[in-house]
């Protein structure tokens, strides 16, 4: 058997909440309050505190790569996943557990790492390849491929400063990109750039996949984990709640999703702004509240709003995403309603049937102040949307992002 | 053909197993480890060097104004206004070779201070030895010392001080500063991580050593059987002896032996802090 490219063992990692600033209700506590400050603070700074200020940012987290696999990490946001790979990556030591790597472990928590203003691309070449632990003699060797992988063989010797950002990240990335680790850690660095360039950044990351080099990949982009990766691990509330193959993770990570709030109301205390959404109902085609909706019957999400512009000032608008993050339609209430709305009032935006596949999706209900050129976003909401089976037409090749039902009819020839 | 590099490869070579686990109370200064990043502290050091000059109309020239400045107002001050003693040398050379490792030290002080929370980036991104980064801003310092230093010669052979068997101490003299800012350095450093109070704290007690130190004034102003006290201040025997080594005056060895003594123990005590806290760094930052 070989030994695992990385190994972790009852992993947690426990962090100190900053409790919050204490209130006074009489001068004299003031004063006591304001001279002991200093005391608190100083404590609080040493890391000695209550129970109820600590929480474990992960706890009991087991896992093992093999050398070469391809490991891709999912969960919401704060669910524990920069966490993990902090502590894999060493950047903060764990508060209890073990973790064994065996070879060269490099992170790309953020590329660009220590890239310096004020030095020219070729300065800062060094320095950051120096940081993600390359040899000197190493970065010399593989100079010329990293400049030409960025593209900014004209720019080598201006300061970086005055790069456009694409060509920041570009040359930060092309860096990383010609590492040679033996594992491989990388956070959501491909959500920046433009398209073309995410492209070849997910080549060069197959081919690091590909040459037996282990990879641990977090993303939100779920498409891009299914594409890259062989396994999953599902991390949520600091703990590891699944691991097996990339697609069954992504499932059971999108069904988890799904089951947040469909119906929403403002809470008392939301910030008040110039446009508010205040409550969204999702609700069947025949008008009743649901929580979800039929593929075959379609429904409306109903959202209330009140705003302190007038009818024509303002728009709302529905868009709608699916679970891998990607942008279905969205439509605005101008679309087809003509007459001015009032200030505040209750608009119904109908989902046709036959429409969305079955499947979750987020639906956000955005505000939006119109000015003399743009429209400006004051407020969002996001509820999920469930579109049920229920009379989908189950033909198995029926692929594509959305399934309507199209309109069919034979023509005979000579008929107009 | 690669050079074989056996301390590098053991720390970033294929076969390298790392054991990561919740940190130990007690840890002690991992020299190897250092010596495995020795490049990455030198990138960093010839960083700091690089970008401290940049986009200055003067550049490097700052390094050589800036001393001769402070030499020229003090002399003006201390030395014409003020008529301070100055053991029968002229007042700027007498002032001059004391404020080479002052200056020195009190920027070297002063940048690796304010370093770990200027890096906070770079410490919540990626591993490294932490030690790193204070060690390379007080690197960078070296390149002024070492111009301050040519003018420090020039100024001597001006006022045809002659040198004296005394200035091949001050190699020796030179580890002593360096090892003294590092001491101070690193301890500030981890300091100002945890309590920013020390951005505060530490400028303000640089310029208050400075008169705790003899760089204006001469040693001989004070009562001989006071300076074993002022020799507490490592800073104080480490610029006597500068003074000694090169401008050819006798050395005040009970003195500097105290103040090298006293530079090690902050030191030592400097690098067990900074281990004990290291592991925190990027909670904190």
């Amino acid at each position: 058997m070989t030994r695992p490219a990385v190994k972790a063992e009852d992993l947690g990692k426990e962090y100190v909440v900053g409790g919050a600033e204490q209130m006074y209700s009489s001068f004299r506590e003031m004063i006591s309050g304001i001279a002991t400050t200093p005391i608190r603070k100083f404590r609080k700074l040493r890391g000695e505190v209550g129970e109820d200020e600590k929480f474990w940012a992960l706890k009991d987290v087991s896992f093992e790569a093999k050398p070469g696999e391809v490991i891709g990490i999912v969960g919401r946001n704060g669910a524990g996943k920069s966490t993990l790979l902090k502590l894999l990556s060493r950047i903060t030591s764990p508060t209890q557990g073990r973790i064994e790597i065996a070879g060269r472990l490099s992170s790309l928590l953020e590329v660009g790492m220590g890239f310096h203003p004020e030095l020219t691309g070729r300065e800062n070449i060094y320095l950051n390849g120096t940081i993600l632990g390359m040899k000197q003699s190493e970065i010399r060797e593989k100079f010329d491929d990293i400049v030409s992988f960025a593209g900014i063989e004209t720019f080598l010797d201006t300061p970086v400063k005055r790069y456009s950002s694409g060509m920041y990240v570009r040359l930060a990335f092309s860096v990383a990109g010609h590492l040679e680790p033996d594992i491989l850690l990388v956070d959501e660095v491909l959500a920046v750039g433009d398209v073309e360039f995410q492209k070849r950044c997910l080549g060069k990351m197959k081919d690091v996949a590909l040459e037996g080099r282990t990879v641990l990949f977090v993303s939100h982009n779920l498409n891009a984990l299914s594409a890259l990766c062989d396994n999953g691990m599902y991390i949520d509330q600091g703990r590891l709640r699944a691991t097996g193959s990339i697609n069954e993770i992504v499932d059971k990570y999108i069904s988890s999703t799904s089951q947040s709030v469909n119906h929403w109301q403002a809470p008392p205390d939301r910030e008040v702004r110039l446009i508010n959404i205040d409550a969204i109902r999702l609700l069947g085609n025949d008008g009743r509240e649901e929580k979800h909706i039929r593929y075959d019957k379609g429904g409306c999400l109903e959202i209330g709003y009140d705003s302190k512009l007038s009818g024509n000032r303002f728009t709302i608008a529905v868009r709608i995403m699916d679970g891998y993050g990607n942008t279905i339609l969205t439509s605005w209430d101008t679309d087809s309603n003509s007459s001015e709305k009032p200030g505040r009032g209750l608009l119904r935006c109908y989902i046709p049937p036959n429409l969305l596949r079955p499947g979750n999706y987020v639906a956000s209900v955005l505000a939006q102040e119109l000015t003399l050129n743009r429209a400006r976003l004051v407020d969002e909401v996001s509820v999920s949307l469930e579109v049920m089976s229920v009379g989908w037409p189950m033909q198995p090749g029926r692929v594509g992002i959305i399934t309507p039902i199209l309109k069919w009819e034979p023509a005979h020839e000579g008929t107009k | 053909m690669k050079q074989s590099d056996p301390i590098h490869d053991e720390y970033f070579g294929p076969d390298r197993v790392t054991v990561i686990e919740p940190p130990k109370r007690w840890h002690t200064l991992d020299i190897r480890e250092l010596w495995a990043y020795r490049e990455l502290f030198g990138v960093l050091t010839v960083r700091d060097i690089k970008v401290r000059y940049k986009q200055t109309v003067l550049g490097v020239a700052w390094a050589v104004l800036q001393p001769i400045t402070m030499m020229i107002v003090f002399t003006v001050i201390f030395g014409r206004l003020a008529k301070l003693p100055s053991d029968q040398f002229p007042y700027p050379v007498f002032i001059f070779a004391a404020l080479l490792p002052w200056n020195f030290f009190a920027q070297a002080t002063g940048t690796a201070s304010g370093s770990l929370v200027g890096a906070g980036q770079l410490l919540s991104k990626v591993y490294f030895p932490r030690l790193i980064i204070p060690l390379s801003s007080i690197g960078a310092g070296l390149v002024d010392a070492a111009i301050s230093t040519v003018i420090l010669l020039l100024l001597i052979t001006y006022y045809g001080v002659p040198l004296t068997i005394n200035i091949l101490a001050a190699p020796l003299l030179f580890v002593a500063v360096i090892f003294t800012a590092l001491g101070f350095g690193t301890i500030l450093a981890a300091l100002t991580v945890a309590y920013r109070d020390f951005r505060f704290v530490v400028p303000f007690m640089i310029q208050i050593w400075l008169y705790c130190t003899p760089v204006v004034y001469a040693l001989s102003l004070i009562p001989d059987r006071w300076h074993w006290v002022l020799a507490l201040n490592p800073m104080a025997g480490i610029v006597e002896g500068f003074r000694a080594a090169f401008l050819g005056k006798p050395f005040d060895l009970a003195m500097l032996s105290i103040s090298i003594f006293v530079s090690i123990v902050i030191f030592v005590i400097a690098i067990a802090y900074f281990y004990k806290v290291e592991r925190r760094f990027a909670d904190v930052i």
